[in-house]
């Protein structure tokens, strides 16, 4: 076999169903096999559309997400859809051509040191200077890429690579000497744990995504009930335990309610599980959670006491420490009294927003929630409609809502979205997006209606990159500087690529439109135009400690 | 503070990059870097300095040093006893009267020194010690002119 032949025979026993990418040059070798292989093929419009479409496809089924892309300026486009799979521990695969080996280091045409670049922002990276090494750096690639704490790993091929010839030889086994991922938590550990659970008078969970990469969500349900605490989630972690649960207080930290954030620095015991103390959660960190013993169980050593001091750490799956955790449990401490205060909270600053004739961006997901009744896949692109998207909409499965929390990337949503559709045909798939957010990946629009991958993407257009405006307004005297949009006509741009557009200018015309666009058979663009400098509250401002909010307090 | 990290490596290109990243990405200065194949060919050890005034971030290193796929273990000797080596070759010109004086300074530091190839103006002289011995060693050549110092990075073993 030669080496392109070796890759997808590689890609094909590792389960690979659906790549996503673009051709060129250095791949050439590669695209010629792919041509008559039994994965499907999504041609995306640009190169960071299928990085973000293989992410979004890996966060929808749990599977890893595969991209390709010619070297040079296609491998490049790629780093921004890696970098965000990182930041998320997102198992993604992404495929580089190489130009010829000899010519590795000369400034060849369409060359640039991928390795190097993706360093920082992978896993782990491979280039295959030899064709021998091929099937064997893709099982490991796969292996480091789903295990432990899952993350995006780069395979960089040389264009001849791809067409030298070895035998075929798949590795059984996986043997790296340096990554042996730790599962299960240290049983001293645990106990010391579930002593302090025990003993405690105010318990919180703190949930992040690590309840979904292990698939804890049972596991927590059990626990949150069991130990009768409260449970506030990260963005990532939403999804992860019921929003329609007595006991989910929603997201916490810089847009999280005023409840979680109560809560937080009110208790006595905080279980973070899956969850990294990101500074947007944190708020200020001398004075974060001041009365509360940390447990910090998470799959990395190396979250671990790196923002926040933690009491008893506990390295390993969430899954399994949980299922631990709860065999070692007898019984639960008394909180009736923490729920009441927690229930007083939630019923004095419940999350709000004004009532208007105009269309709020939050009766817009209020009114997608209704109408999908809680059962799509949300992705979102980042800003306001990222945090309305997270407040708004109430998460009851894992896997449903898509976000780049970590990197924080615009243009993310859409093929992101994409990609979850393809993983996921019979779930309705939204974006929720902001009238800047789209136009960073809107080529995909072809991408999608060529595929017949019918997303439906719900824009909350207020002609303003909306979070940055707000906090223009809000530390910066509203001056303005450069945070106004002018937008194109974004039905009948939709119109043009063969999807359907559609406008809601009024509050009564939202849910018709919503309707309208589930009942369509095609890639549907809708365009809210929302209250233009409607802002999202509460607010932490930067750097001040989670309970010092500003507005949307009722 | 100053910390010695003795760092095992699948011996693989591009090895070097990913643990110097680490350091730089926090725009830490390593003081000093060995690296050399062991006794199995597959593997190198690196054994790396680094000062720094929070332990915290250096605690934060070694745990992302770890989580590199081609790392296979981190040990921070410094809280252990260990025994350390640098090597440095020196080459000095000095007046024909100054050497006496040379000979008598390789004579006290007989243990760490050796002359390796000399003249009568010109030596090249090796001294194989802790880095505080060839610190000070170099210390009192320095008058005598040197005029080309190559030193290696700090080995050491428990």
């Amino acid at each position: 076999m030669n080496g392109a032949q070796i890759l997808i025979e590689s890609l094909k026993r590792e389960g690979v169903q659906v790549m996503f990418g673009y051709p060129g040059g250095s791949v050439l070798p590669i695209f010629d096999k792919l041509y008559e292989a039994p994965i499907k093929f999504i041609l995306t419009r640009h190169e960071q559309g299928a990085a973000h479409a293989a992410d979004g496809y890996a966060r929808a089924t749990g599977k890893v997400g595969v991209c390709i892309a010619t070297s040079g300026p296609g491998a490049t486009n790629l780093t921004t859809g890696i970098a965000t799979s990182y930041m998320d521990s997102i198992p993604v695969v992404a495929i580089t051509g190489q130009v010829k080996t000899h010519l590795i280091g000369n400034d060849a045409f369409q060359e640039a040191d991928v390795t190097g670049i993706t360093r920082p922002i992978t896993k782990h990276n491979y280039l295959v200077k030899d064709v021998g090494d091929l099937a064997r750096i893709v099982r490991e690639a796969f292996h480091v890429s789903s295990t432990g704490r899952p993350g995006p790993v780069v395979i960089d091929i040389p264009v001849d690579v791809q067409t030298h010839e070895a035998d075929f030889v798949w590795p059984e086994e996986v043997e790296i000497k340096g990554y042996k991922p730790n599962y299960f938590g240290h049983p001293g550990q645990i106990k010391k744990a579930a002593r302090f659970i025990t003993k405690s008078k105010r318990p919180l969970i703190y949930a992040g995504g690590g309840i979904i990469i292990s698939g804890a969500e049972v596991e927590l349900k059990a626990l949150a009930e069991k130990i009768n605490a409260p449970v506030t989630m990260t963005l990532l972690g939403l999804g992860g335990f019921p929003g329609t649960h007595t006991l989910c207080l929603g997201m916490l930290g810089m847009h999280g309610t005023a409840y979680a954030n109560y809560a937080i620095m009110n208790a006595d015991l905080v279980i973070a599980v899956g969850a990294r103390f990101d500074d947007r959660v944190t708020g200020r960190l001398d004075a974060f959670a001041p009365h509360a013993k940390i447990i910090h169980i998470d799959i990395d050593p190396s979250s671990i006491s790196k923002n926040v001091r933690v009491d008893i750490p506990i390295v390993g799956d969430a899954r399994n420490i949980l299922t631990q955790l709860l065999e070692e449990l007898n019984k639960g401490p008394d909180t009736k009294e923490w729920l009441a205060a927690v229930e007083q909270w939630k019923t004095k600053h419940p999350l709000v927003y004004k009532e208007s004739t105009k269309i709020k961006p939050q009766y817009v997901i209020e009114q997608i929630y209704e109408a999908t009744k809680g059962k799509a896949i949300i992705a979102t692109e980042v800003g306001q409609n990222q945090m309305w998207a997270a407040q708004w909409y109430k998460y009851t499965k894992p896997r449903t809502l898509l976000s780049s929390g970590g990197l924080g990337t615009m243009g993310y949503g859409f093929p992101a979205a994409i990609g979850a559709k393809v993983g996921c045909p019979q779930v309705p798939v939204f974006d929720i997006a902001g009238d800047g957010s789209i136009q960073m990946n809107i080529q995909e629009l072809a991408t999608a209606v060529n595929h017949k991958i019918n997303v439906k993407v719900a824009i909350l257009d207020n002609c303003y990159l909306g979070m940055v405006r707000q906090w223009q307004e809000l530390f910066y005297k509203r001056r303005y500087s450069y945070t106004h949009l002018c937008n194109p006509d974004f039905v009948k741009l939709a119109e043009s690529y063969g999807a359907v557009g559609l406008r809601a200018t009024k509050k009564e015309e939202v849910r018709p439109v919503i309707e309208k666009a589930l009942s369509i058979d095609n890639v549907v663009f809708m365009d809210f135009q929302i209250e233009p400098e409607e802002n999202v509250f509460p607010m932490v401002p930067a750097g001040e400690a989670i309970d010092r909010m500003i507005g949307g307090m009722a | 503070m100053r910390h010695t990290l003795s760092v095992l490596v699948e011996n693989k290109f591009g090895v070097l990059a990913r643990v110097a990243g680490l350091f730089s990405a926090r725009g830490f200065n390593i003081s000093s870097l060995a690296v050399g194949e062991t006794q199995d060919p597959s593997i190198s050890q690196m054994t790396i300095v680094v000062e720094t005034p929070d332990v915290r971030i250096l605690e934060q290193i070694v745990k992302q040093l770890r989580k590199l796929i081609d790392t296979i273990s981190v040990v921070d000797l410094t809280k252990k006893d260990f025994v350390e080596r640098e090597l440095a070759l020196v080459k000095v010109s000095y007046e024909k009267s100054a050497r006496r004086k040379i000979n008598a300074l390789l004579n006290k530091h007989k243990q760490a020194t050796r002359l390796i190839r000399s003249s009568h103006n010109k030596a090249i002289i090796e001294v194989c010690a802790t880095s505080d011995e060839v610190k000070d060693f170099l210390f009192h050549l320095k008058p005598f002119g040197i005029q080309e110092l190559m030193r290696t990075g700090r080995v050491a073993i428990v």
